[in-house]
């Protein structure tokens, strides 16, 4: 790409910039613990964090794109097609007599606020139509998230057109661009991650309901939490190699951890009584349709898995129900700050305290 | 003017912290009225930087294209190539954006920038382009606003360290910053610094985690140009006059004078202070003390009920939640002809395809040059399907006549509206009218949290100064139709006025102003909804109603649903 005769310029991306390693994020458990959870299961259906500025929303989200173990993809495929998984290959993938295999890091991929949906969905090679005259499709952001995680930074300020789009993608898990001449559908299933101050502007429900955790962070209001996490902010600024050096063993141990739960997945048991819980749990708050039932289900499965359990029990339900459920009580939504009362309040009720 | 680093010296110091550590800082609000103390300050900012380092003018209201960067069409065009242009954004990269205007930003434009601000680079992700450049800068807000609440974007001015008000113009040149800048890295930071900056940014009612490290890095900057190797005290009370003065929110708790070391939260500090840092204490009285003679006088009564940051927060969201009716917004509906002016968006494809026939023919005349020949005739843009919002204005009777018997219910009642504003995404504004005059409880939002606080928080009891009401909803229709939205009002009374426009009591002169308030909206063909909270409907609610071309409705007969299908149908006719 030229970037015109008076741009000095580099051509590359930026240079890849120090991430401020995850496991130094002070507290904010229920946030690290949401975000493990979808890199466990992607199925889970996406996290939404909601809170306070400078809680290090942003932070938590580049941090774990840093420790996510690799993943096997098609080589060269643009989409990153899994060759595990041959029903969802791509059109080019199908008709390869042979695949080869390589290792890629696992995409996490933000959509900037003010993108065009071309880039989002992709759209015609402007190079190639340019130079060349060729009508030929160039992925979007979609399709590079493949597999991976989509970040939104105040997605609640998303342009609606674009939400749609992600509305539509997150459900068919296929993007379809039917337009300019061009007609092309690839897989695009991701872990959509978004991030927001609720005092800017509300969700809107449809995309609510399409994030399968939702959190809350709070500045932490203690004053020795408050001081470790400038300590580590500062001490990261300064010397950012040796910090991160320091906390290598520990990211390996949580990528060591991620990995040991995924493998334990397929053997965690979710017995009945637990499911029948889940249920009851659902009535007495009165979460519209099924998928909070099947997100809280699965994010139990998940967390079981990530603490070693084989069997999904009672105490796993509690610890998630609140970000599972807390932005699916439709009947009132007004009632959306009190939302984590009310599920804590359902969970005392049914289960005791 | 409140809550701003006020004292020429510190202004002054502010411009050499910010050239030292303009990446670490972020930048500062800079609340001045054009003219040479402005000037001065940002001159005075630009000598102390290297040569050489960008410095940008961010306009308000800049399109996407420029802020970002996209495809520079005639560049393009001209080559036969893609060839990008950049934005404002990564213009300024290692430099200083000076944002005009900053009061009047919108919400998106500046998320965009907090964005950069967080991540040092700008995604550009648009016209066919995927780029990442970077943008590591400072922000220089220019905020020319007059009103307390006419602010920057509270989201932006979080990210900046200062806030600085401009009343002299500054002195001297600045000598040193440049060793300052490489001494910078070496500044040693004792112990006791971190824990007192946290104390002190809590006992101030600061809760963002940015405010301390702001406070670290700009104390670090300020030991760094005074020569010291470690922070001292001064330095240290040079960055919480700076940092903390226009942030806090309440005043600590412990009398000013209080000889002893202060325990802010008692519990907590306990393990992390005694510990360590004996003189940890007397450090954080120190920061207190800075912290408290940045604040002006006159604004400690306020600070004391925490109101000011409410106010604050209001209005600088409310206002900065609007956005302006364009033709870039919205949802793509097709592609027209016209000429690239600034704000239209080039349909590449569809212009692509409209100079595709003539390709032969104007190769044939015009000789050598590039593959495709496109002309300004071929040139099709995007349009956009602009879907009016609604803004749902609530006029809340919360007098005493209103307010002891049925206030709790009409509360209820907004809730319920609200709720329905939630679903088709309006935004809603209140006002409430009790005692002697209305209140702008939210200015127009589509944040629900805060609507459902601002009512929370509305006391009943008082007369009823019906017309103030009205004229009050009124002046909020207005100014959302002069911003192309489509207003619906909807006023909660029982219709007793007794207080008149020049608000002195009597029933006949409050009655007589209310109609008259009244007639205006009639006039304007404003979609209006008036529900009669009385416990027994009134005559004089319904002759009002009739006076405003409203729809009546009494509460006493109505249930949740009557009264959101009541608004539905308003709001069809809006």
């Amino acid at each position: 790409m030229d970037l015109g005769p008076s741009a000095l310029v580099t051509r590359k991306a930026a240079v890849a910039r120090p991430v401020f390693p995850f496991d130094a994020i002070v507290g904010q458990d229920e946030m690290k613990l949401a975000l493990l959870i979808a890199a466990v299961d992607p199925s889970v259906g996406g996290v939404l964090v909601f809170g306070d500025r400078g809680t290090g929303k942003s932070t938590a989200v580049r941090a774990l794109a840093a420790l996510l173990p690799p993943m096997q993809a098609v080589a060269g495929c643009r989409f990153s097609c899994d060759p595990g998984r041959p029903a969802d290959l791509c059109e080019s993938c199908q008709q390869a007599a042979e695949l080869a295999v390589a290792t890629v890091p696992v995409p996490v991929v933000d959509l900037p606020l003010g993108a065009t949906e071309d880039r989002v969905a992709g759209a015609l090679d402007i190079e190639r139509a340019l130079a060349h005259g060729q009508k030929a499709f160039e992925p979007g952001l979609l399709a590079r998230a493949h597999r991976g995680f989509l970040y939104i930074d105040e997605v609640n300020l998303l342009e609606d057109h674009l939400v749609d789009l992600l509305l539509d993608v997150a459900a068919s898990g296929e993007n379809v661009v039917e337009r300019e001449g061009i007609s092309i559908r690839h897989p695009a299933r991701f872990v959509l991650v978004g991030s927001g101050n609720p005092e800017e502007g509300e969700l809107r429900p449809q995309l609510l309901d399409r994030f399968g955790l939702s959190v809350d962070v709070r500045t932490p209001s203690d004053l020795a939490t408050r001081v470790e996490v400038i300590k580590r902010r500062d001490a990261f600024e300064r010397d950012s190699a040796g910090f991160l050096a320091n906390w290598a063993e520990a990211a390996e141990a949580t990528r060591a951890r991620i990995l040991a739960a995924r493998a334990l997945m397929p053997a965690v048991a979710v017995p009945d009584a637990t499911l029948e819980n889940a249920a009851r749990l659902c009535m007495a708050l009165g979460t519209d349709g099924l998928r909070g039932e099947l997100t809280l289900i699965r994010t139990a499965r998940a967390l079981a898995a990530l603490e070693g359990d084989e069997v999904v029990g009672l105490p796993h339900l509690r610890r998630i129900a609140p970000p599972a459920l807390r932005h699916r009580l439709r009947r009132n939504p007004l009632d959306e700050a009190v939302a984590t009362t009310r599920v804590d309040r359902a969970v005392a009720e049914l289960f005791g305290p | 003017m409140s809550g701003v680093a006020g004292p020429a010296a510190d202004v002054e110091l502010a411009a050499l912290l910010l050239a030292i550590d303009p990446l670490g800082l972020g930048g500062a609000v800079l609340r001045a009225a054009p003219g040479p103390a402005r000037e001065g300050w940002l001159a005075r900012l630009r000598a102390a930087l290297p040569d050489a380092t960008p410095w940008r003018r961010l306009p308000l209201g800049i399109p996407d294209s420029r802020l970002l960067g996209g495809l520079d069409l005639a560049a393009t065009l001209a080559t036969g190539r893609a060839v990008a242009e950049r934005g404002v954004l990564a213009e300024a990269d290692g430099g200083i954006l000076v944002a005009a205007m900053a009061e009047r930003m919108d919400t998106t434009t500046a998320a965009k920038l907090c964005s950069v601000l967080d991540a040092g680079e700008v995604s550009v992700q648009r016209d066919g382009l995927g780029l990442t450049l970077p943008a590591r800068l400072a922000v220089v807000a220019l905020d020319e606003g007059l009103a307390e609440e006419e602010a920057p974007p509270a989201a932006l001015a979080e990210r900046l360290a200062f806030r600085l008000l401009l009343e002299d113009l500054p002195t001297g040149a600045p000598k040193e910053v440049q060793e300052a800048r490489a001494r910078l890295s070496d500044i040693a930071v004792p112990e006791t610094l971190l824990p007192a900056l946290c104390a002190a940014a809590m006992a101030f009612g600061i809760h963002s985690l940015r405010a301390p490290l702001f406070a670290l890095r700009a104390a670090r900057a300020a030991a760094a140009l005074a020569g010291h190797a470690t922070v001292e005290e001064a330095d240290a009370a040079l960055a919480v006059r700076l940092v903390y003065g226009h942030r806090a929110t309440q005043l600590p708790e412990q009398a000013p004078s209080e000889p002893d070391p202060p325990e802010p939260p008692p519990e907590q500090d306990d393990s992390a202070e005694n510990q360590k840092q004996p003189e940890s204490g007397a450090l954080q009285e120190m920061l207190l003390e800075a912290t408290r003679a940045a604040l002006p006088a006159g604004l400690l009564a306020t600070l004391g009920a925490g109101a000011r940051e409410a106010a604050r927060r209001a209005g600088a969201q409310g206002r900065a939640g609007h956005k302006r009716l364009s033709a870039q917004r919205g949802r793509p509906i097709g592609t027209r002809a016209g000429a690239l002016r600034a704000g239209a968006r080039l349909a590449l494809v569809e212009t692509l395809r409209a100079a595709a026939p003539w390709q032969g023919l104007r190769r044939r005349e015009g000789g050598a040059g590039p593959l495709v020949r496109v002309k300004r005739e071929d040139i099709r843009l995007l349009r956009f399907q602009q879907h009016t919002e609604t803004t749902a204005i609530f006029a809340v009777d919360a007098s005493g006549s209103a307010a002891l018997a049925r206030l709790a219910e009409a509360k209820g009642a907004v809730e319920l509206l609200l709720a329905d504003c939630y679903v088709r995404r309006d935004r809603v504004a209140v006002v409430a009218f009790r005692g002697r005059a209305a209140e702008l409880l939210l200015p127009p939002t589509n944040s629900l949290l805060r609507a459902k606080r601002s009512l929370a928080g509305l006391p009943g009891g008082g007369a009823t100064p019906l017309a103030a009401g009205i004229d009050a909803a009124m002046a909020l229709a207005e100014e959302a139709r002069r911003r192309g939205r489509t207003p619906l009002l909807v006023l909660l009374t029982d219709g007793r006025a007794n207080i008149a426009r020049d608000g002195t009591a009597g029933r006949p002169r409050a009655e007589a102003d209310a109609l008259a308030a009244a007639a205006p909206c009639r006039a304007a063909g404003l979609a209006t909804l008036l529900v009669d909270t009385a416990p027994r409907p009134q005559p004089f609610a319904k002759q009002l109603a009739e006076a405003m071309g409203a729809r009546y409705l009494a509460l006493p007969s109505v249930d949740s649903q009557k009264l959101s299908a009541a608004v539905a149908t308003t709001r069809e006719a809006a």
